[in-house]
């Protein structure tokens, strides 16, 4: 670990006071980017690939971003990435990550997370996960070391039921697929839905094994004719599989939501408000593409760090970790307010915008859903549900 | 085809003849709505390059300067016949700028390249590019021209410009997404606002170190959505009124104490303002709502909503006569 502790007197001497430009003291911040590779499962269509370097891009512009503040301040930023292959050994790169820093960010499965905070040499660590919803993980499986800047499934699929309870769409139903991602998808929108008062009726899973593409109008209107009546469909489709082929195909007349029509999302090109058009266009400026979930967990991740070490002047995982659980922390997110985390389980909290292809069509939390803290803990584990105890709350 | 334009000259003649203005830029419909200060209406729509933002006056209101983002232009526009007369080299994206006491160079933000760019508006060529913080934004320069400011709403500083030499002298952090600067005391003291972090911070000129923070607190609305950006001062500086964005209000603030001393409920999403000659009257932009809040400064009471265009952004006054 490369940094260089600037004494306590200088810390106070940042806040609020004029810093030199070229500041004497300089403190090297080591990020490292972890990346494990996960085959996606074959789908219907090719129509949408996931691009090769999916949340490495947020690593790179969050650090542009951090450097070009830092250079003010006497801070520096080096970056490190490693993709760990689909057979490659995740352990040893995190041990070899370690020796390096302890600041890490991680784009993996929740089982690897869990793995890479219990290696003994991370328990001093920061690790940032930007791949992993799970709930668990910010649950009973929490870790004190581990910060979640990826929102839970739970944040996503309460931000849905409170646009559903909005509109009045108060009938549900569900389709989901055979994969136990789907699975665990479909469940927290169960219980999202039972949490706001709805009504869910039917669940249905999806066991088709034809090619959609070519006959989705006349397999999907008898599939969900069975489900009766209801409001609004449910679809969940983690890996893009056959949810597109829903809409519009199916029995009743009625909109479609979860995997597919309209989304809750971590981010999207269609966010365009709180001037996150600047984000937008200073990622696609980069990255040659649009901007999408996994890009922003990671650059929040990257941008949290580097908020944190402009405020402290410090570069240690400990005193990062203080800072960002603490009341002063906040992370302008292009989210139209400030976010922050929860100091009893980790979570960034954040607005989550719900989507169509085309446009915004809404951003939770929905005005009206209160809370006594932050209207953001609205969405995912608040305190008293979330079990997790390794925040020494 | 010559009749209009007939008609359009004889009504210009007609307002100027009569009363001040207020010009303000419709971010999303790509045109100045011009507001008459006597009827308190729309009374002339001109068309601007893409996303018009910031605007401001030449010191003699000979020419208008409109930021125009996505033409990545700033446009000089005779204000007389709403004719653009040429493009200044800008930089890309200008947002926000400001005119130097000489009348002659502009200070442009630009808001994608982290550059503020000094144009010569004379010679029409750019003087300096000076390097700052990610998003650069607002934007000020001291009354005796020697400090220009802008302010990086990613970056999270205000970024001190020594207008000799074009180059920083000094960089000061401020609270998340600084988004509006200002100069006032006869350039002792410095506000910068903080749109995320929800407070503006005071600086003491001479030795670039804070000297007091405001807070805002309006009741009902949670303090995430009290989101400081645009100000201006009262007469002698006494009072700033502060809008809050999203909270839909503006904040009255003593200049002295540093007290919030009221608070006005305006329209949606407040943005930028600016006063009629005798500051008796102030004129905001609300964005979300697509109107303009008048306030009668003395009672301190919203007057009169007047619809303009869509997302109106910036505010300018022009005396007519």
């Amino acid at each position: 670990m490369r940094r260089l502790a600037l004494l306590a007197g200088v810390f106070t001497s940042i806040f609020g006071c004029a810093v030199a430009t070229d500041a004497a003291a300089e403190t090297e911040v080591v990020i490292h980017y972890i990346k494990q590779e996960v085959a996606p499962p074959p789908t219907l269509s090719n129509l949408d690939p996931i691009p090769e370097d999916l949340g490495l891009r947020g690593a790179e512009l969050g650090l542009e971003d951090n450097i070009t503040t830092g250079r003010f301040l006497g801070q520096s930023y080096e970056l490190s990435v490693t993709r760990v292959p689909e057979d490659g050994d995740f352990v040893a790169a995190v041990e070899a990550a370690l020796a390096e820093t302890d600041l890490l960010v991680l784009d993996a499965p929740a089982d690897q997370v869990l793995t890479a905070a219990d290696i003994p040499a991370a328990a001093s660590a920061l690790i940032f996960n930007a791949g992993a919803a799970d709930v668990a993980l910010r649950a009973d499986a929490c870790r004190a070391n581990v910060l979640h800047t990826i929102p839970s499934y739970a944040m996503r699929a309460d931000a849905l039921m409170q646009f559903f309870v909005k509109r009045r769409w108060t009938e549900i139903a569900l389709v989901e697929g055979e994969r136990a991602d789907d699975q665990a998808w479909a469940d927290t929108m169960e219980a999202s839905a039972r949490k706001f008062g709805l009504s869910f009726g039917a669940r249905k899973t999806w066991a088709f094994d034809a090619d959609m593409r070519r006959n989705a109008a006349q397999e999907v209107p008898v599939f969900t004719q069975e489900l009766g009546d209801y409001d609004v469909l449910l679809v969940a489709d983690a890996a893009d599989d056959f949810a597109r082929y829903i809409s519009f195909n199916t029995w009743q007349p009625r909109p479609v939501a979860g995997s597919e029509g309209l989304r809750p999302v971590v981010w999207h090109r269609v966010v365009e408000q709180w001037g996150a058009a600047q984000l937008q266009s200073r990622f696609t400026e980069l990255a040659g593409r649009d901007m999408k979930d996994r890009d922003y967990a990671v650059w929040a991740a990257m941008r949290a760090i580097g908020e944190a070490v402009t405020r402290t002047g410090a570069a240690d995982a400990a005193t990062l970790r203080e800072y960002m659980l603490s009341d002063a922390f906040e992370l302008a997110g292009f989210k139209g307010r400030p976010l922050t985390f929860r100091a009893w389980n980790g979570q960034l909290r954040q607005p989550i915008p719900l989507v169509h292809e085309r446009a915004l069509v809404a951003q939770a939390p929905l005005e009206g859903f209160l809370h006594q803290r932050t209207e953001l803990d609205t969405l995912g584990l608040d305190e008293p549900e979330s079990g997790c105890s390794a925040f020494g709350n | 085809m010559k009749l209009p334009i007939l008609t359009t000259c004889a009504a210009l003649l007609c307002s100027a003849a009569w009363a001040d203005e207020i010009w303000v830029t419709n971010e999303k419909d790509d045109t100045i709505s011009v507001i008459d200060i006597e009827t308190l209406e729309v009374v002339r729509t001109i068309e601007t390059g893409e996303r018009p933002r910031g605007i401001t006056f030449s010191k003699d209101y000979s020419v208008v300067y409109i930021c125009a983002s996505d033409s990545d232009a700033v446009q000089v526009m005779d204000p007389e016949t709403g004719e653009i007369l040429h493009d200044l080299p800008s930089g890309e994206d200008p947002e926000q700028f400001v005119l130097h006491p000489d009348n002659r160079h502009l200070y442009i933000a630009n808001e994608d390249d982290a550059i503020t760019t000094v144009v010569d508006t004379e010679t029409r060529t750019v003087v300096a590019q000076i390097d700052v913080g990610i998003e650069p934004e607002g934007m000020a320069v001291s009354p005796d021209g020697k400090i220009a400011i802008t302010t990086s709403e990613t970056t999270n500083m205000a970024h001190w410009i020594d207008t000799d030499t074009q180059e920083l002298f000094a960089n000061t952090l401020v609270d998340s997404r600084p988004r509006h600067a200002e100069f006032i005391k006869d350039g002792t003291e410095l506000w910068v606002s903080a749109e995320i972090g929800g407070t503006i911070s005071v600086f003491d000129v001479a030795t670039q170190t804070e000297k007091a923070k405001i807070d805002f607190e309006v009741a009902n609305i949670h303090p995430d959505r009290v989101q400081p950006v645009g100000f201006e001062f009262t007469t002698g500086d006494t009072h700033a009124f502060v809008a809050l964005g999203p909270s839909n209000h503006v904040a009255v603030v003593n200049a002295e104490t540093y007290e919030v001393e009221d608070y006005i409920l305006v329209g949606r999403r407040v943005w930028h303002m600016d006063f009629n000659r005798d500051r008796s009257q102030l004129f905001t932009t609300n964005g979300v709502s697509g109107d303009v809040t008048v306030i009668d400064v003395a009672s301190r009471k919203a007057i009169k909503s007047i619809k303009v265009g869509r997302f109106p952004w910036g505010a300018a006054f022009r005396p007519t006569d």
